[in-house]
């Protein structure tokens, strides 16, 4: 087969749950992940006669976020439109969306994919009002509904095709997913459907003519994206070579069985009928809105890698780092910035270690161990007391009796003894065996139940031996 | 029959122990069963009115203490049916009030009974009502207008002091100027339209019907206001829209010239006419004035509306509340079976039309050039009103027409309407105040005014009937 011929065109629409306390257009808690089905719901919720929306303030400040966070500035007017069709999930028979000014235009996520950096344009993202649930019990003649997500409040990203392969779609969803959580926009709960991915994807042999598209719909993880994207290019090539059109269709991606199966068919050709939405005036934010929101702007990933790139650590490391709940990098970017790299890059492997940082302990026992008092292996046994307890690591240190010795003369009678009792390995030594030398250290350190400074033992050894 | 006294002068009584609300509710309950013949009513919520009436007396307190009232069945009350005089929403039992209604009961009004209505507001003379057709108390044969019809026969037959009426399109002034009330469309956003069933959300309005402008003032004062719960309404500026001291001398008055045309009954255009001898004998100004567009406010209107009707009903699936087929075997025919038993003749008209000017296609030439002929028509007001303190003309081309006369072509009732949408398009204030008769039947003055000068406009049509 030569698929190496056919080049991938590929688009990615993101559905990012918003983080705001209550729903869109009511005044009801968001959250549904605990809640019994409906109920979380009001008369705005359920679409009873007489229901107005009433738009969520907080809505617009994350939107705001997220256009910093992709790079570019949010629409001064936006608005709301109606997108109207039936189905039991959706109580008001419309769905209230943005349709013709969306509240973010433009804008780019910039990915790093085999070893390159690319940038990957926004399209548009708009704001709108998620459905609810339906439920289809097994063996039942009916089905059931659940409103409780009905109005939650969703960001759809919608890229440009600038994305050609799956490592980039991968790259791309992450990288996105990093951008939300960063900027506080969403709570990026992936599991529960915080992030929805759905990706295009056609692929042709032309460059610049693209062939027909088929869209898989709800991928909620990073690797589904990859294995859906890899799986679709496979199927699109094979069909091609074979001579056969491939269908412009919605997809489902199969996780059990790693592929894409067909939903619907040929695409319908829908008409939502859309209109502007009366109930809700026209958006108009403010420059003082704008530039306070900016000001108010957390660090975001770009800048966060750029610091972390600082403490020489491979990029996998810091990738890992970022991965982190942004509180605890945020803590490690406060160290580079007011302690030093040489103490941050030690909490952030601390971080990595057991997931928490306790940055006036942890800044303090790192600088212990720059100042001789602690070796790294004591450090960590101090690290796994501090989390069930309030002393400070030199009350710890002192409790354990783990302080560094570093008292030459105490040292000096454990490296006699050593000395006389390991006389094979002091001759090698003698003769430029450096394996014997680090053996030797280490029955000092052993003798010293680990608290002997391993510099100060060595240059005693050396000197012992008329080294 | 007996008349009800202002009612300022009602709610003092009450508050100064003279009269009992609980009797006052039954003074309304009793003038709605001796009228029955009329159809002015849907239901009464005789059980909780009287309940608030026996608290109310405990302790009578609030500007319109113990005062009973009737409100358009749209409008979303506790206590009894919401139904919109519409199958669909026969059984429906509302959870939750409409603003205007809890901000009546918060100065301790009392809602004693739901009126007749086109079903969902649709029509100008009740006749598409899913209930019955309300008469015209001046004379039975004929209709009372719509959409308000209910509302404003249940004024004239002294039902209660005040009704609630919404207008779309002209529902409140239609209906006032064919039976002789009062009736107020205040500007656009004025009163909150939280827990009023939807028609078309750009232009539905809330306001009362009355005997006389004080009282429709007072009770447009306590509906007024920011509501959290509607983003389009507007702050009021003016502390209370009660003092309604007005001079018409050197007031500059606009005659629509457009409504004065060929078309308008000859008994209609005397009682016009004469209104305005009045108005310049009171020393107003009057000259005529043109704006071209408003011809065309009833087509854009028949755009705009639909449009916004076909969304509005869309919620009406029989899924979760109101009629629902029994019949249906899947989904999609529990949908078809549910609309099509549940909704009348008119809606599905209205969705039709409406389905079809949002259609892909069809879109930029229906819907997005009747919203560029709206603003058309809303700057045509703005510049008339840069050089007139209101405008005045008829309500309608002829006084209330028979019952059965035009219900079998939609365009001729259409054109009942034809001038009351303009306001409507631009979201002025417009009232229709009592201004004589046309052989036996009522005919009412429209005024006019700029935006949110609807305190203005009710001192003015207060001086208009104490012109005589």
């Amino acid at each position: 087969m030569s698929s190496s011929e056919y080049i991938p065109t590929i688009g990615i629409e993101c559905h990012v749950q918003l983080k705001t306390k209550t729903k869109l257009f009511s005044a009801v808690g968001n959250d549904a992940r605990q809640a019994q089905p409906n109920s979380l719901i009001s008369h705005i919720d359920v679409g009873l006669p007489g229901a107005l929306p009433v738009l969520n303030e907080k809505a617009l400040e994350l939107a705001t976020r997220a256009a910093f966070a992709l790079n570019t500035k949010p629409q001064k007017f936006s608005k709301f439109d109606r997108k109207h069709y039936f189905y039991p999930d959706l109580p008001k028979g419309y769905q209230i969306t943005q349709y013709e000014d969306p509240i973010i235009i433009g804008g780019y996520v910039e990915i790093e994919a085999g070893g390159e950096t690319k940038q990957i344009q926004v399209t548009r993202v708009h704001l709108e009002e998620d459905a609810g649930k339906n439920i289809h019990p097994a063996d039942a003649d009916y089905s059931l509904v659940d409103l409780n997500r009905a109005g939650t409040p969703l960001l759809e990203i919608v890229s440009e095709p600038d994305i050609s392969s799956a490592a980039e779609a991968k790259a791309y969803a992450r990288e996105l997913y990093l951008l939300m959580k960063y900027s506080e926009v969403s709570d990026v709960d992936l599991y529960h459907g915080n992030m929805r991915f759905d990706v295009n994807i056609s692929v042709s042999k032309e460059v610049g003519k693209l062939g027909k598209r088929s869209e898989i719909k709800n991928l909620n993880s990073f690797r589904s994206v990859e294995n859906a994207v890899n799986y679709e290019i496979d199927r699109q090539t094979e069909w091609l070579e074979k001579g056969q059109m491939v269908d412009q269709e919605t997809r489902g991606w199969d996780e059990a069985k790693q592929k894409t199966t067909s939903q619907r068919g040929k695409e319908e050709a829908h008409d939502y009928r859309y209109m502007p939405e009366p109930d809700i005036p026209p958006l108009e934010l403010s420059e003082e809105f704008i530039s306070k929101v900016k000001s108010e702007m957390p660090s975001l990933p770009p800048e966060v890698r750029k610091m972390l790139n600082k403490l020489s650590i491979s990029s996998n490391v810091v990738e890992d780092i970022l991965g982190m709940p942004p509180e605890i990098v945020n803590k490690i970017i406060g160290v580079i910035k007011t302690v030093g790299d040489e103490n941050a890059r030690r909490l952030a492997f601390w971080a990595l270690e057991t997931g928490e940082l306790d940055v006036t302990r942890d800044v303090k026992l790192s600088k212990m161990i720059d100042r001789g008092e602690l070796n790294v292996s004591a450090a960590k046994i101090i690290r796994q007391q501090m989390a069930t307890s309030d002393e400070t690591p030199q009350q710890i240190a002192k409790r354990l009796n783990l302080a560094q010795v570093s008292d030459e003369a105490a040292i000096e009678k454990i490296v006699d003894e050593v000395l006389i009792q390991n006389q094979k390995a002091a001759e090698d030594t003698k003769n430029g065996e450096l394996k014997a030398i680090g053996f030797l250290v280490g029955q000092v350190m052993a003798k010293s139940k680990g608290q002997a400074n391993p510099e100060i033992a060595q240059r005693l050894i050396k000197q012992r031996l008329g080294l | 029959m007996s008349r009800w006294p202002a009612i300022d002068e009602l709610a003092a009584d009450v508050k100064s122990g003279k009269i009992k609300a609980v009797e006052l509710v039954k003074q309304s309950l009793k003038a709605i069963s001796d009228n029955q013949e009329f159809d002015a009513i849907i239901s009464t919520l005789e059980g909780r009115a009287l309940d608030r009436a026996a608290q109310i007396d405990k302790q009578p307190a609030g500007r319109l203490a113990g005062v009973p009232f009737i409100a358009k069945d749209n409008f979303l009350t506790l206590g009894g049916k919401t139904t919109a005089a519409s199958n669909i929403l026969r059984p429906f039992e509302a959870p939750y009030q409409a603003t205007a209604i809890e901000k009546l009961e918060a100065e301790g009004a009392i809602c004693v009974a739901k009126a007749n209505l086109d079903a969902f507001a649709h029509g100008s003379s009740t006749e598409n009502s899913d209930w019955f057709v309300t008469k015209n108390p001046h004379d039975k044969t004929r209709v009372p207008g719509g959409s308000s019809g209910g509302s404003a026969a249940a004024v004239i037959l002294d039902m209660a002091p005040f009704a609630l009426g919404t207008d779309t399109g002209g529902s409140i002034r239609l209906p006032a100027s064919f039976v002789g009330a009062v009736g107020v469309k205040p500007t656009y956003g004025r009163v909150s339209r939280s827990g009023v069933v939807a028609m078309a959300s750009s232009t539905d309005v809330i306001g009362p019907l009355t005997k006389t402008a004080t009282d429709a003032a007072l009770v447009l004062d306590v509906m007024s206001g920011r509501d959290e719960l509607d983003s389009t309404t507007i702050e009021k500026a003016e502390a209370s829209y009660t003092d309604l001291d007005f001079d018409w001398s050197g007031k500059k008055i606009g005659v629509i010239k457009e409504y004065m045309q060929e078309g308008l009954d000859a008994g209609v255009k005397a009682v016009i006419e004469g209104s305005i001898e009045k108005l310049k004998s009171a020393g107003a100004a009057v000259e005529e004035v043109s704006l071209p567009s408003l011809p065309l406010a009833l087509a854009v209107y028949y755009i705009v509306c639909p449009a916004e009707v076909s969304s509005n009903l869309s919620r009406y699936d029989g899924q979760r509340y109101g009629y629902s087929a029994k019949d249906a075997k899947n989904l999609d025919e529990s949908y078809e079976l549910s609309r099509e038993e549940g909704f009348g003749a008119e809606a599905k008209r209205r969705i039709m039309i409406g389905t079809y000017v949002l259609s892909s296609g069809y879109y930029d030439a229906y819907y997005k050039k009747a919203q560029t002929v709206r603003t058309k028509i809303i700057n045509e007001f703005s510049e008339a009103f840069s050089k007139f303190d209101f405008l005045v003309g008829p309500i309608s081309p002829t006084p209330a027409f028979k019952i059965g006369e035009k219900t079998a072509d939609p365009l001729k009732m259409y054109l009942n309407d034809i001038m009351t949408v303009a306001a409507n398009m631009s979201g002025n204030p417009a009232i229709s105040v009592p201004a004589g008769l046309a052989g036996n039947l009522p005919v009412g003055l429209q005024i006019i005014a700029p935006m949110a000068s609807d305190h203005q406009m009710l001192a003015a049509a207060k001086a208009f009937e104490d012109l005589g």
